[in-house]
């Protein structure tokens, strides 16, 4: 299934890039495709990064085909 | 009427102090309104390892960004007894000592103004998928994090 990355702030520093299209297999958790993107664009303070689904945050969803995953450092507006 | 139309929220740059001046007058002919609230964030000089901060740089995922201000507004209705809410927020640079926030809350009363009006900075700061790059006067930069 293709599903597109978004990569915001410092994500998108790391990452080199603001959006990607992957191939992923069937049945990949977020929490699975959160951790193989961190450890391949080596994305510090792990645990402050939110994971938005077709943006909606942190939901334990299946993801599935067309899907929109953004990767979202911590909020600094205001 | 006021409260279900989307509003844009997000300005390119800074927000000109001339922009609060209209809308204060544009709720002159608003005659129920006896109280107005207003926030203006401003860009901080902040000195961070013997560095100053001389912008920080907006950055947002839009598109949800513009769904949580929307969220936040139909929230703030049904909990304050609000005339109008009017929210402003910048992408791209902003100079220290300019405007990069601007909400505007009205009501019959002052409390209740002043009330919605926290509330939406909060709920801003806090919800919205907004990225702060803060730029030093020798061009390095650091990503700006709430507190």
């Amino acid at each position: 299934m293709k599903v597109t990355l978004k990569y915001f702030g410092v994500i998108a520093e790391s990452a080199g890039k603001s959006e990607e299209v992957l191939e992923l297999q069937q049945g990949l958790s977020v929490r699975d495709l959160k951790n193989q993107q961190i450890k391949k664009y080596q994305i510090q303070d792990a645990e402050s990064v939110q994971i938005a689904v077709n943006q909606n945050l942190d939901k334990e969803v299946e993801l599935k085909e067309g899907d929109e995953v953004a990767f979202l450092p911590p909020f600094a507006g205001g | 009427m006021d409260k279900k139309k989307p509003k844009k929220v997000f300005v390119q740059g800074a927000i000109p102090p001339e922009k609060i001046a209209n809308s204060i007058a544009n709720h002159q002919s608003k005659t129920n309104i006896g109280a107005h609230s207003i926030f203006l964030g401003q860009i901080r000089a902040d000195e961070i390892d013997g560095k100053t901060v001389s912008a920080i740089e907006y950055s947002a995922y839009e598109e949800m960004a513009e769904s949580v201000f929307h969220e936040i507004r139909e929230a703030a209705f049904s909990k304050f007894d609000i005339t109008c809410a009017h929210i402003y927020h910048s992408l791209g640079p902003v100079k220290t000592g300019e405007l990069c926030l601007f909400v505007f809350t009205s009501s019959a009363h002052r409390k209740i103004a002043i009330e919605a009006c926290n509330y939406f900075v909060e709920e801003i700061k806090a919800n919205v998928p907004i990225f702060g790059k803060e730029i030093f006067e020798d061009e390095t930069h650091q990503w700006k994090v709430n507190k």
